[in-house]
């Protein structure tokens, strides 16, 4: 049988909940025993989700944002969705560098960190109705296990 | 957050986390100050940051904008080995230099 476990959260489009959320995640992928820069990676997608979320979902507005975290052996699924106006074109959206709102210095590159820093991401959207941005990664990959080294 | 002014530079002591959240706050500050000393080099000093996201790329990336119409320049300095893939991963540092600071 495959070793599953799985989180839920819900919480408020609220700025301050962003280092939340990341940490949130982390904490719960430690039982992967992944490396440092597996939970720095896995960070900054949690992180620009959820500001996407926030800033383009909501617009500001307060509501709830939830996310689904699954593993499964050394697998991490993440979800992150939220109710707000969901995206008209995702493709455009997720180009390098697009940013509907340059005015609020926002640099176009969050779908690009997370493409870049997960092993892959899907995104579905609505518009009116919410959008969700399901990505996993595979934790200990490449790693060598040295308990299957002679010694 | 602290903020240093020595004649025309600025540096920006960033925080633990350079996220959307703290961003705002960084952004309000440090222009702020750009205008009122008339600053022409902004350092972003990275040396208390162990996180950062595209909102913190964003920061810099307006910084930037804000300086070179002024005809001066921004650098990143005391980046750790993450903040620094960070930043030459969005390409930034086509435009803001990291300094490194040589190991005695």
């Amino acid at each position: 049988m495959k070793n599953t476990n799985e989180m839920e959260l819900i919480f408020d489009s609220k700025s301050v909940n962003e280092g939340f959320a990341r940490v949130a995640v982390a904490a719960f992928m430690t039982q992967l025993n992944p490396t440092l820069e597996e939970v720095a990676d896995v960070k900054t997608a949690v992180s620009e989700a959820v500001t996407n979320a926030i800033i383009h979902g909501y617009e500001k507005k307060v509501e709830k944002i939830r996310i689904h975290c699954r593993l499964e052996e050394q697998i991490l699924y993440i979800e992150v969705e939220d109710h707000g106006k969901g995206i008209e074109d995702i493709e455009q959206a997720m180009q390098p560098l697009f940013t509907s709102k340059p005015e609020l210095e926002r640099s176009g590159m969050g779908f690009s960190f997370m493409e870049a820093f997960m092993d892959d991401i899907v995104v579905e959207s609505e518009p009116k109705k919410g959008t969700v941005v399901k990505m996993y990664k595979e934790i200990g990959k490449g790693r060598e296990l040295w308990t299957i080294q002679s010694l | 957050m602290k903020y240093q002014v020595e004649e025309n530079s600025l540096t920006i002591f960033l925080p633990k986390e350079l996220d959307h959240h703290n961003a705002e706050d960084i952004r309000r500050k440090a222009d702020r100050l750009i205008e009122k000393n008339h600053i022409k080099c902004v350092i972003f000093d990275f040396r208390d940051t162990n996180f950062m996201d595209s909102s913190g790329i964003g920061v810099l990336m307006g910084r930037y904008r804000m300086i070179c119409l002024l005809g001066g320049e921004v650098w990143a300095v005391n980046t750790n080995e993450r903040i620094k893939k960070i930043l030459i991963m969005s390409g930034v540092t086509k435009i803001i230099q990291i300094y490194e600071e040589e190991k005695v």
